[in-house]
């Protein structure tokens, strides 16, 4: 009993030493000299500021943001360039048509359930002409029609009905998006998943072999490379850049 | 020419002794003649936006722009940090300084571009240069800017951006590695050098720099719509955002909403769905937007580029500037706070605050005023004026000269100095005649 009391006391001895280090650690990061021009100083409370977005979980969010870049770089990219070097340029515009034509499924449901005609119509259109001329999707004759594209989902219809964005995510491997998007996302998938419409039930190694390649594909066709943009607020602005572009496909 | 064919269509009328109608037939047919041997006459410049504020925004319409490879034959690569340079926590992506190669396989000529302000080597512009000299036949190096990032964190010995004698020395240093590295893979004739904006100038520091240490003896060296002065330039830029957000800067936000506002307008009702020249031509013709509107967006393109540059100076000099000294921050450290701040800074408030106590620590005779002439062309004219081989394009409205300084740049390099009517600052960089001109110019 005495030994045990002991222990302990030699126990709570060493917890007590090791948050005065864990607290003196903390005091001496802490900025002994404030900058020249202090946050306190020039950032006013009472002035809005369009970089602040509602973004409660920006420590997870920049881990994810910096896992994106190590993923882009050590799988990602990589296979997306042995997919660039080795397939030719027609092939490649096939691929991107064929999955391009699919996510028109997507514009297609959304249009109907935000109730607009035209992106119905346009969009029925796009998906008739080129999945039977346009040889299952492989050719992109509709825009040549001159039938209008439209890009619809279900985060841009929630939306629509006036849900806001929630606050911002970073989704690993797919990157920025926000709670109202990432529900739309989920709801999206979900409903292609229950369609099935290539029955991938039955052929898993077709549904892996899509995914797979529709992955290839979005990484193909999106220029941006993480930490390249040239500021060290790139954080910062892909939020920005992120949440006024979604604003703006939603009011389309 | 004209006046020689007259000439001889006169001897040939004395000569002839034949009736007056033959003489006519002869004239004409001889008119005929010196019309078809002419040079195809000069078109007009057709670049179509006469407004200068515009231009620099809007750039070519598409329809204008030279036609160039979508896909072009090029490498990236890598060069190690400079050494003994430190590289804090906050910049532990920038690991090398980056830049490209487009390459022929048979011998040709080297040329190095310099982005401008705030441009990496990726930039829209260095894309259209590179595969303009690409398609002319030329091995292209592009280089990313001094002032940007990667460059100030990787390469920058001072990590002090905008001095451009110092940054032409960082610059020289660079571009001897990169010829160390890929001169076993590329077979090179002649060496040039050309740059826009803010690379235009330090072009020109450069090839003075190579005339002593005779690495690459460049045969030809262009500045594309360089600043005479760079401290009046960016004074320029400065006043353009500072007095044209209504109700002053604090008021950016309701500015900034205005302008989206636009932009959904035009989007919701467009074909498009990607942003491009054409997209922001459409913006423009639809809102006609005021002068004023117009120089605050070009400020705030500016700032944003001015804040990144000064607030990686100071993080990486540990100078306590925005960021307080000392300070660590980690890769999940918001930064959003000193984001606001570094907005807030002028070039001017960076050049006073930091960059001149800075240089002057290192040389403590130096004054403000000589600081700033040591960042115009003019402390090396002598240079510009035999420099045969240095050109100049540029714009009658550029905005990034004052008044009398496109007067001082033509007049120091005379016949080597071209200046187009119309284009703002850069915005007919990629027009057709622009690229003609360009390769020409080289080529000659």
């Amino acid at each position: 009993m005495g030994r045990n009391r002991g222990k302990l006391a030699r126990a709570a001895n060493l917890l007590a030493l090791l948050g005065v280090l864990i607290l003196s650690g903390c005091a001496t990061s802490q900025p002994e000299i404030p900058a020249m021009r202090p946050v306190s100083e020039y950032v006013k409370p009472e002035v809005t500021y369009p970089i602040d977005i509602y973004d409660p979980l920006e420590g997870f969010n920049r881990g994810m943001y910096r896992f994106n870049f190590y993923f882009d770089k050590y799988l990602f990219l990589p296979v997306t360039n042995t997919y660039e070097a080795i397939t030719p340029d027609p092939v490649e515009d096939g691929v991107t048509n064929f999955f391009a034509n699919i996510r028109q499924l997507y514009t297609l449901a959304n249009c109907l359930l935000q109730l607009k005609p035209e992106c119905t119509g346009d969009t029925a259109g796009r998906i008739i002409v080129n999945t039977t001329f346009g040889i299952g999707g492989l050719w992109d004759p509709a825009t040549t029609l001159g039938i209008r594209r439209h890009k619809e989902d279900f985060g841009q219809t929630l939306g629509h009905y006036g849900v806001g964005n929630g606050p911002y995510l970073v989704l690993p491997i797919l990157g920025p998006s926000n709670l109202r998007d990432t529900t739309g996302l989920v709801a999206d998938t979900a409903a292609f998943t229950l369609l099935d419409p290539f029955n991938f039930e039955q052929n898993e190694e077709l549904g892996m072999a899509y995914v797979g390649l529709n992955a290839v594909d979005a990484r193909h066709r999106v220029e941006f490379r993480y930490y390249e943009t040239g500021s060290p607020f790139e954080y910062e602005l892909v939020r920005l850049l992120y949440t006024r572009y979604r604003q703006m496909e939603i009011e389309k | 020419m004209l006046r020689m064919y007259k000439g001889r269509a006169a001897t040939a009328a004395r000569t002839d002794r034949g009736g007056l109608l033959e003489i006519q037939w002869l004239w004409l047919l001889l008119l005929l003649t010196v019309f078809l041997l002419l040079p195809a006459p000069v078109k007009a410049y057709d670049y179509p936006l006469q407004n200068a504020y515009a231009a620099t925004i809007i750039g070519t319409p598409s329809d204008l722009k030279a036609e160039l490879p979508k896909k072009i034959r090029e490498k990236h690569f890598k060069l190690a940090p400079l050494e003994g340079k430190e590289i804090p926590k906050l910049f532990w992506y920038q690991q090398a300084f980056r830049y490209s190669l487009a390459y022929q396989k048979e011998q040709a000529p080297l040329i190095f571009i310099i982005a401008g302000t705030g441009a990496s080597y990726k930039s829209p512009k260095m894309q259209t240069l590179k595969r303009a000299f690409f398609q002319a036949g030329f091995h292209v190096v592009c280089l990313t800017s001094p002032t940007i990032e990667n460059f100030i964190v990787t390469a920058s010995s001072s990590g002090m951006p905008g001095n451009i004698q110092d940054d032409a020395v960082d610059l020289y240093r660079v571009m001897s590695r990169i010829w160390g590295d890929i001169q076993k893979r590329v077979e090179v004739s002649d060496f040039f050098l050309t740059g826009y904006s803010l690379g235009g100038a330090q072009a020109a520091f450069i090839s003075k720099l190579d005339e002593e240490r005779q690495l690459f003896n460049f045969r030809k060296v262009l500045m594309i719509n360089p600043p005479l002065s760079l401290y009046s330039s960016v004074r320029i830029f400065d006043e353009m955002l500072e007095e044209n957000i209504p109700g002053g800067p604090d008021n950016f936000s309701s500015f900034f909403e205005e302008v989206m506002a636009k932009f959904s307008e035009v989007y919701k009702e467009s074909d498009w769905l990607t942003f491009n020249n054409d997209f922001l031509y459409r913006v423009y013709e639809k809102n006609e937007p005021t002068d004023s509107n117009m120089m605050a967006l070009i400020g705030i393109a500016f700032r944003v580029s001015a804040a990144n540059m000064i607030f990686t100076a100071d993080a990486l000099n540990n100078a306590g500037y925005i960021l307080p000294k000392d300070l660590k921050l980690s890769s999940t450290d918001s930064t959003t706070d000193y984001a606001k701040v570094a907005f807030r800074t002028s070039f001017l408030d960076y050049f006073d605050e930091l960059f001149f106590p800075f240089f002057q620590s290192r040389e403590p005779d130096l004054s403000r005023q000589e600081l700033i002439e040591r960042q115009s062309l003019a402390s090396i004219e002598p240079y510009l004026v035999q420099a045969e081989k240095i050109g100049m394009f540029h714009n009658a409205d550029d905005l990034i000269l004052a008044p009398g300084e496109l007067q001082y740049l033509t007049r120091v390099l005379g016949p080597r100095a071209k200046v187009y009517p119309y284009g703002g600052h850069c915005g007919n960089i990629d027009h057709r005649q622009n690229v003609a001109d360009m390769i020409e110019f080289f080529l000659q």
